[in-house]
Formats: C-alpha cells, sequence, structure tokens
C-alpha cells in the first residue's frame, strides 16, 4: 500500500473557498442532523396516521393504510427521491412544476419528505405490530368503561403500544439517519456528499470518509443514547421489563 | 536412488533451457527491479484501471468493452513496457474504477494506472503522480441554444448546475464569489445526473469541462438544442495517466511510451480517432478540433501539472 497519509489536511482550505476542509465537512454533518431530524418527525407523524388506519374499523382507510404501506415500503429509496425530485415537477401543472423546479431548497425538502415518507411505511408496520402484541383483553377494558374506540386507542392501547415498539423505533432512528446520504443523488450536501468532495479536491479518501464514518457513528450513538434513556423515562413499574 | 538422480537431472537441465530461452538481457534485468516494473515483470500482467462513462477517453462500447482515447494511449504505453522488460506477453486486465474507488485501487496495487479522465494538479500530485498530458479542457458552461446565453456575466442570477467533487464546481464558486453572480449552484452526483437538472429545466447551465459537455450533449435527446460557452471559467487543465507515486522507474518508462506516440504521427491519429470521427457506441462524432494548446503539448510532452505551462 503506498497511500500518503496527511491528517493535517482537514486544517486546508478546501478549494470551494468557504473554509477549511473540516469546516466544510461540519456544514455537512449539520445538514445532516437537519435532514434526520426533521424527517423523523415526518416519519413519526405520517407513520402513527398510517398504522392507525391500518387497525381501525373500516374499510376504505384500511385499504389506504395498506397501499401506503406496500407502495413506500417497497420501491427503493433511491427511486423514490429519484420520483420526487425529477417527475413530480414534469406531472403536475406547468406554472406549479416550474416553481417547484425553481425552488432552491428542493434537494433538502424533497430529501426531507422522501425519507421521512419512506420511513413511516415502516413506523406504520411496527405499530400494527406493537398494538396487536397488547393483550385482547385491553381493548375489551376500555370498551367496558365506557370509552369509545378512539377514546380507547388514546388512552389505553397507544400510550402502551407505544412503549412496546421503541426498542425497534430506535433502529428505525439510526437507519433514517444513515439513508439521509442517499440524498446525495439529488445534489444534497449533507455529510456523504462533503466527504466525496473532499477526496475528490484533495484525493486523501481515507481522511475524508473516516472523518464521514465518525461522523455518523456520533449522531446514531447520540440517538441511540437518547432513544434508550426515553425507554427508562417512560418505562412502566411491573409492566414490560 | 538412481532414478531420483536421473529425474533431478532432467529438470535442472530442463529448466536450465528454459531459461536459456528466455532473453538474457530481460532475465539479468528482471533480478535488480523494484516496485510496479517488477510486479509486472513477475506476474506477466498490466492491470489498467478504467472508467465506464467517461466518454471519449475511457468507456463502454455496444459490446460492453472499454474503449477510447486514454485507452488507446495505455495500450501503446502496454507494448513499450512488454518490450521494456523484454516479455514474450504481456496480459492486460481492465479494471473498473470510479472517482472515489481509483485512489484506493491504485493505491493498494490493485491497478497499475488509471487511464481515464482524471485532471493533474498539485493538490493531487500530493498523492500520486502523472504521467504526460494528453488532453486539456477548460470549465466552460453549456446552455439551452434558445436562452442565447454565452457569456459567463449573463448568468448573473440564474441557476447554475455542476457536479459536486470537481474541479469544475469548485471554480464555479470562486468565479461567482469573485464576480459577485449571485448564481444559485446546484450539484449533482455524477455527469449524467447534472445533465438531467439543465435537461429538466432546473438549472439554466451546467458548468463542466467543455469535453465533457460536448460528450454529454452529443449523446442527448437533442444534440442541436444545446450550445457550449466560449467563455472559460479558468485556463485549460491537463489529463493524464494516473500512476503511483515514488515509483520514478515505472513513471519512466511510461513517460517515455508516451512521449514516443505524442510526437509520432499516431499521436495526431490517435486525436481524430476519437474526436473528429464516428465514436462507438452510437456513431456519434464529438467534433471537437485540436487547439493550438494541446498541440503544442503534445509535440513537447510534459507532465506539469501547472496550467500556465500549456498557455498560449
Amino acid at each position: 500500500m503506498s497511500y500518503h497519509w496527511n491528517w493535517p489536511i482537514f486544517w486546508e482550505q478546501s478549494p470551494e473557498g468557504t473554509g477549511t476542509y473540516f469546516v466544510m465537512l461540519l456544514r455537512g454533518l449539520l445538514t445532516t442532523v437537519e435532514v434526520a431530524g426533521l424527517a423523523w418527525c415526518v416519519a413519526l407523524g405520517a407513520g402513527v396516521a398510517v398504522g392507525l388506519c391500518r387497525v381501525l374499523p373500516g374499510r376504505v382507510n384500511r385499504a389506504f393504510g395498506t397501499a401506503w404501506v406496500e407502495l413506500f415500503r417497497n420501491v427503493p429509496l433511491l427511486v423514490q427521491l429519484f420520483l420526487w425530485y425529477f417527475v413530480l415537477p414534469e406531472v403536475v401543472p406547468e406554472r406549479f412544476g416550474d416553481w417547484l423546479k425553481s425552488l432552491q431548497s428542493a434537494p433538502f425538502l424533497i430529501a426531507v419528505v422522501g425519507i421521512g415518507l419512506f420511513t413511516s411505511a415502516r413506523i406504520a408496520e411496527q405499530l400494527r405490530a406493537g398494538l396487536g402484541a397488547l393483550p385482547r383483553g385491553q381493548m375489551a377494558a376500555g370498551t367496558a368503561l365506557g370509552l369509545t374506540t378512539l377514546q380507547t386507542y388514546r388512552y389505553v392501547l397507544l400510550p402502551m403500544a407505544f412503549r412496546v415498539i421503541l426498542p425497534p423505533l430506535t433502529g428505525e432512528l439510526v437507519s433514517l439517519i444513515k439513508n439521509t446520504s442517499v440524498a446525495l443523488t439529488i445534489g444534497l450536501l449533507e455529510l456523504t456528499a462533503r466527504a466525496r468532495a473532499m477526496q475528490e479536491f484533495s484525493f486523501q479518501v481515507f481522511e475524508a470518509f473516516t472523518a464521514a464514518t465518525i461522523g455518523y457513528v456520533v449522531i446514531n450513538l447520540g440517538a441511540t443514547m437518547f432513544m434508550r434513556w426515553l425507554e427508562r423515562r417512560t418505562r412502566l413499574p411491573g409492566y414490560l421489563t | 536412488m538412481r532414478h531420483a538422480m536421473t529425474v533431478l537431472t532432467a529438470a535442472l537441465s530442463l529448466s536450465a533451457l528454459y531459461f536459456s530461452a528466455l532473453s538474457g538481457s530481460a532475465l539479468a534485468q528482471t533480478a535488480n527491479r523494484t516496485g510496479t516494473l517488477k510486479t509486472i515483470a513477475d506476474t506477466r500482467t498490466l492491470t489498467l484501471g478504467v472508467r465506464e462513462s467517461s466518454v471519449p477517453f475511457s468507456y463502454l462500447d455496444e459490446r460492453q468493452q472499454t474503449v477510447g482515447y486514454a485507452i488507446d494511449i495505455c495500450l501503446a504505453v502496454a507494448d513499450a513496457i512488454k518490450a521494456e522488460l523484454g516479455l514474450p506477453e504481456l496480459k492486460i486486465v481492465m479494471n473498473p474504477v470510479t472517482s472515489s474507488t481509483r485512489i484506493p485501487l491504485l493505491s493498494n496495487g490493485t491497478i497499475d494506472m488509471e487511464c481515464g479522465s482524471t485532471t493533474n494538479n498539485p493538490e493531487r500530485q500530493k498523492q500520486v503522480t502523472f504521467s504526460n498530458t494528453y488532453f486539456l479542457t477548460a470549465s466552460k458552461f453549456a446552455a439551452r441554444r434558445s436562452a442565447g446565453l454565452t457569456m459567463i456575466d449573463s448568468l448573473r442570477g440564474k441557476a447554475v448546475a455542476s457536479t459536486s467533487g470537481t474541479v469544475n464546481i469548485a471554480q464555479l464558486n470562486r468565479v461567482n464569489t469573485d464576480r459577485g453572480l449571485d448564481l444559485t449552484i446546484m450539484a449533482g452526483k455524477d455527469y449524467a445526473e447534472t445533465f438531467l437538472l439543465l435537461e429538466s429545466g432546473r438549472a439554466t447551465a451546467l458548468v463542466l469541462d467543455d469535453v465533457l459537455l460536448a460528450s454529454l450533449i452529443a449523446s442527448s435527446k437533442e444534440p442541436g438544442a444545446y450550445a457550449i460557452s466560449d467563455d472559460a471559467f479558468g485556463q485549460p487543465e491537463p489529463y493524464s495517466i494516473m500512476l503511483r507515486r515514488d515509483d520514478a522507474p515505472f513513471k519512466a518508462v511510461v513517460d517515455r511510451a508516451t512521449a514516443a506516440l505524442f510526437t509520432s504521427p499516431s499521436g495526431a491519429a490517435l486525436y481524430a480517432k476519437w474526436f473528429l470521427s464516428p465514436i462507438p457506441p452510437r456513431g456519434l462524432t464529438l467534433g471537437l478540433a485540436m487547439t493550438p494548446a494541446l498541440a503544442r503539448a503534445l509535440r513537447m510532452p510534459s507532465d506539469s501539472p501547472d496550467p500556465a505551462h500549456y498557455a498560449p
């Protein structure tokens, strides 16, 4: 191996003229965190709504929920982002399409929505599984207390189901953070894109990707620790321990 | 015992025959060769790092064979290496690389040289080295002919695309800041995708090496609809064969071979074959006449990374 290591490279100016390589990577890291955070909100919101659609009584909402899950779960994320970014502006009315194309933050917004909806299908399934894991008696107990179906879900089933699915949700969050790197294909300058740019400019491949790896590990460890803390915080004494 | 002795003697005399059959000088040289030349002599294999879509330098044709201007140059170098080492045969392996894998694969010895469209610049010289320049290219922009844009200043306030991690996007950023053009700069992941930004109307102009623009336009759905600017974002920069650093004997062989090729009539013929004639896979012609600067660079071969060296 005749590789010339050059760790101080991070303190050299990047040719983009916006600071050192370190600053460049840090900007990417920030974008990754922003996209992941917002996409997680989209994923949780849509995921819970769709998950409920799949379990609540009624044929229309169940069909809708199933269609949503199968659509977003079975199409590769990369293809979904391409569809949102390149195809959507062509199929909507021309004026709206042109507005979409001129949108400066389009890659960011599409990454948030695209990755968020992709993950929502997975969260919906986990919520359904979490609800299914609860003893059937809980639903009956809610009804016996005179609660409506929605009230039973709101006050009895969902609080328990969320506790059940917290560990798999941690996995989803970590996947989502790593999935943000797919957004580099629609031009989002997140951590992986910045690392690629750095290796193209400087040819210091291993330094660039080592830094990116450390970046992802730090974010993911932070996310995992937060979720662990949340698990401990919300644990009910004598239940599910 | 006697039987064993006979077998041993036979084996010894056979191997002596075999070695004397090889050219004596090559054998003597092989003994004290080092680095890449030694590996090539030992394995009788030369591994080229090739690209899959760098038209017309190194790309796949309709039979999925890697062809191109850089490939032809590397094959000529391979012949020179074979002659230099006195090898009866030299196996050439084409190993596909991308912009992300070319450095690791060159460093760890998977490939011996990269034959693609890699810019030789001082930054990269810290990690690798380059042979003689075979092409010069400047960052220019392409826009729809109907937009009537030819000068960089006419792009003021518009959305402009380039490929992330290229020399081009760095130059674009610099010009944007220096001239206060207030551009919206969009970064595509690779060339094909960046072109899609222009084609779909997300970007008004596309900034890349002029030769890449020409090949992207030639292979697009409507080649007549786009025009390349005369105005350039910087001086033409050199493309060259990328080699491992600190292997002077190997570089010397490659330099000699490329210099001999470029200064012979085959150099110009090779240029005409790839830039002025129909090329695979679809028989399109790029129609890029040789610039005076490149003609000079081929006449007086140089491995300088400095654009000023090639300026007229």
